[in-house]
């Protein structure tokens, strides 16, 4: 089944492409650990999810590229061109000349309305080409005027046009200083409307990512394409096949119904948050090595104190002692270090998945196996144990994503 | 990517336009080298076909057949006009007619509604040689509070001390240093004017850097694009505060690669001290109601978050918007220089100015001197001065209650409970 991607402001297209770009690297990694037809059949799955073939056999995105200014829509469709390897349809894109001025009413209640019916045409034509339709993916940022407004505007009307399909927005959580400065009056308007139109709203923290590009990654001068290609890697790492039940060869059909399935078992709870391990660069892998009882370990501990990365993790973090915080003194810039997840997905990737045993840590529950992220493996999926529904508000999506270089066995 | 039409009114209006659409060229002669009108290039000027009469000369795509500055140059006497269009830039602007002052900001307002004004004014310095600039100035004032939408004040002192600092370096001869030809202050020629012959050219250049770098996300490409109307989104808190003390870095470029990128960091600090400002004012002392950085060249997001959590502390911010920042990102630098920095602050250090303006205003005013010379003139009645200095008088006022929250600590709302 495939999602179709509505990319959505200068954020939501600059990170759309560089999802696009993770997501078939991944799956056209020269597979040194898996067999050739196993590629194939990740590669063919992948295909179906998120390309589509043009005529001279360059995949083409399944995605519509929307903005109100041309400048980025013009960046992302050459950068896509140029890597030769895929690309944007030519006619998937929606652009105007004025831009949103950070504004969410104009997107909301000026571009909205003014554009609906050519927006929601080229979405049309998008999911036309899809053989089968898992869901819609929209990704935005919640602090501009295109991306937030107009984001809103859309799902509303991908809610009001498509009620059977599944919709999961990427909302990107501004930066606590420094963005924007109405940021705040935005990004509010937009989690309302999207908190009754969409079903699962994926977060991404500008300020967690950037210390994961500064802690983990060892970048020095972090750049916007460098967090989004962090953030890439993690989506990949969520959206990419994984196994159904008969093993080997065989994926999981609908990406974004596995995950609502999982995620959200009450639509007033829909608020998902990724935690990926291990996030390192590329220089650092090499003298790395990993066992999936020290990964599954140290993530069982991230999830627990609420870590957003590997490093500082709190492993001395006890749950409050009267289980509720006492009313009106829990003040909102406390970090609350103790996990309230509702319910977790943890999903697997690499070499010797089926010896990861995640039986002993009752806080991952769920769990999914695939085949590889970068560096294939033949793998086999775990039974899915009972879901333990616990107090709080934020769920977690848990994953595992194991790295191995392509050479070593 | 928006277009905006430039108007220039008067003699200071006029010269200051024409070292803006030279700077201009400049700029997309460095970027675009193909010589295809891009989107880039439409933001300011048209594209015609000088064989074709009449609006159907209009090119869209393609080669740069002849560039026509969309720009409207407005005076009440020929000699300042009639010198630019008989100057090199003569086939960059189209033939145009004559009108008025602040009188065209109510106009605009009125035809186009819609559209954002912005509005760069001088204002007159101590020592002025118009004698009735007070009286010129508040009636202007008024207008500006009324009908403008962001009005970037600037004062010519502060312009003369810029230009004395770029002559002390030149001049002390430090560590070896020179100034590189393509400078904030030089012309097209790459020749720095010497003092004595133009001064206003060199003043006028920083200027029209400012209007460049201000709007140089809107027309290049960034990872973090900010257009004019976010400009005025996110600095003007109440529509009468609409005034933004501007500064500008780096001034000129150091011949001398070697220097370290600390340079980086330095220009941030830069952008905050008074040398840098283009109007006298104090803002470290006073309250920021909202602050932008504008980043050219090859600077990414990680440098300007240290450097803002670096400056932070040291400037105070009003209470309801203790982050109150605005930042962007463009990829492409300013001709001559690797990157440089824009800062708009909306600060109530402007108010001092104001209250200068007024007082030398009242000075005249309560004598009544040279009045006559403006009541005779039909339309204009006693009551326009008293409306005008009540209008500024009430500004002055917002700033005063902003003041007076400076120190004090943010309190926070009480919140409603819920009952167990």
């Amino acid at each position: 089944m495939s999602i179709v991607t509505v990319q959505l402001g200068q954020c939501g297209n600059q990170i759309g492409f560089e999802v696009f770009d993770a997501l078939f690297n991944d799956s056209h990694c020269p597979g040194g650990l898996c067999s050739k037809r196993e590629n194939e059949a990740y590669q063919a799955s992948c295909k179906e999810r998120f390309f589509s073939e043009e005529e001279n056999g360059v995949p083409v995105a399944r995605a519509v590229l929307v903005d109100m200014e041309r400048k980025v829509i013009s960046q992302t469709l050459s950068k896509a061109a140029r890597s030769g390897r895929w690309k944007y349809g030519q006619h998937s894109c929606f652009c105007q000349k004025q831009g949103s001025g950070n504004n969410w009413a104009y997107g909301y209640s000026v571009h909205g309305p003014r554009h609906k019916e050519s927006i929601m045409n080229l979405i049309q034509k998008e999911v036309e080409k899809c053989d089968s339709l898992s869901g819609f993916f929209i990704i935005m940022s919640m602090a501009g005027g295109t991306g937030s407004g107009l984001g809103a505007f859309v799902t509303q009307n991908l809610q009001d046009q498509y009620s059977s399909a599944l919709k999961m927005n990427h909302i990107i959580w501004p930066y606590g200083t420094g963005e924007v400065i109405v940021q705040n009056y935005n990004s509010i308007l937009t989690l309302s409307h999207l908190y009754r139109s969409s079903d699962a709203l994926l977060v991404h923290e500008n300020d967690a990512v950037h210390k994961i590009c500064a802690k983990l990654m060892n970048i020095k001068q972090i750049s916007f394409c460098d967090i989004n290609q962090v953030l890439a890697h993690q989506l990949g790492s969520v959206f990419q096949p994984t196994y159904s039940r008969e093993g080997s060869f065989h994926y999981r059909r609908n990406p974004l119904g596995d995950l609502m399935e999982n995620l959200v078992p009450h639509p007033e709870f829909k608020m998902l948050g990724v935690r990926n391990i291990p996030q390192m660069s590329e220089n650092s892998l090499a003298y790395s090595t990993f066992t999936w009882a020290g990964l599954l370990k140290h993530l069982r501990q991230m999830l627990i104190s609420n870590a957003k990365m590997e490093e500082g993790i709190d492993w001395q973090v006890r749950p409050p002692l009267s289980g509720l915080p006492p009313l009106g003194k829990m003040s909102v810039n406390k970090e609350t270090h103790f996990n309230t997840s509702i319910a977790n997905l943890v999903i697997l990737r690499g070499k010797d998945v089926h010896s990861a045993d995640v039986g002993h840590h009752r806080a991952l529950k769920r769990v999914l196996c695939a085949v590889r992220m970068f560096s294939p493996v033949i793998c086999q999926c775990q039974s899915p144990k009972f879901i333990l529904l616990k107090k709080g508000k934020i769920k977690t999506l848990v994953l595992v994503a194991k790295r191995n270089p392509c050479t070593s066995m | 990517m928006t277009q905006s039409v430039v108007v220039q009114v008067g003699q200071c209006g006029n010269q200051i336009g024409c070292c803006f659409w030279d700077l201009a060229l400049r700029e997309h002669a460095a970027v675009n080298k193909k010589g295809i009108y891009d989107e880039a290039i439409s933001s300011f000027f048209r594209n015609v076909d000088t064989r074709v009469v009449g609006d159907g000369g209009n090119i869209s795509k393609g080669k740069i057949c002849s560039l026509k500055a969309r720009a409207v140059l407005i005076d009440m006497e020929e000699g300042v006009v009639n010198e630019i269009l008989q100057g090199p830039l003569r086939d960059v602007f189209d033939r145009t007619g004559s009108g008025l002052g602040t009188f065209l900001l109510k106009v605009l307002k009125d035809e186009f509604p819609e559209v954002y004004r912005f509005v760069t004014s001088i204002y007159p310095s101590g020592e002025d040689d118009v004698i009735t600039s007070p009286y010129n100035s508040i009636l202007a004032m008024k207008e500006l509070n009324e009908h403008a939408d962001c009005v970037l004040p600037i004062d010519n002192q502060s312009l003369f001390d810029i230009i004395s600092k770029i002559d002390l370096m030149m001049n002390s001869g430090k560590l070896g240093a020179a100034i590189k030809p393509k400078s904030l202050v030089t012309s097209s020629t790459g020749v720095f004017k010497k003092r004595q012959e133009k001064p206003f050219d060199a003043m006028n250049n920083i200027v029209a850097n400012l209007l460049l770098n201000l709007t140089s996300s809107a027309r290049f490409e960034g990872s973090l694009n900010m257009d004019l109307n976010e400009i005025i989104m996110n600095l003007v808190p109440f529509p009468q505060l609409h005034y933004l003390v501007s500064s500008l870095t780096p001034l000129y470029t150091l011949a001398d690669v070697n220097i370290p990128p600390r340079r980086l960091d330095q220009m941030f600090s830069d952008a905050f001290s008074k040398d840098h400002q283009l109007i006298r004012a104090d803002p470290k002392h006073s309250l920021y109601l909202a602050c932008a950085l504008m980043v050219r060249g090859n600077v990414q997001i990680s440098d300007l978050r240290r450097n803002i959590e670096r400056l932070k502390p040291s400037l105070q911010f009003v209470s309801w918007n203790q982050e109150g920042w605005k930042t962007s990102l463009c990829s492409v630098p300013p001709v001559g220089h690797s990157h440089s920095l824009l800062a708009l602050a909306n600060n109530t250090c402007v108010k001092p100015t104001f209250i200068d303006l007024r007082e030398r205003f009242i000075r005249l005013y309560k004598k009544k001197a040279h009045l006559h010379h403006y009541l005779q003139i039909e339309g204009m009645e006693e009551s326009c001065f008293t409306e005008a200095v009540s209008s500024l008088s009430a500004l002055i006022q917002e700033y005063n209650q902003l003041d007076a929250t400076k120190s004090m600590p943010v309190e926070d709302l009480p919140r409603l409970n819920i009952a167990m």
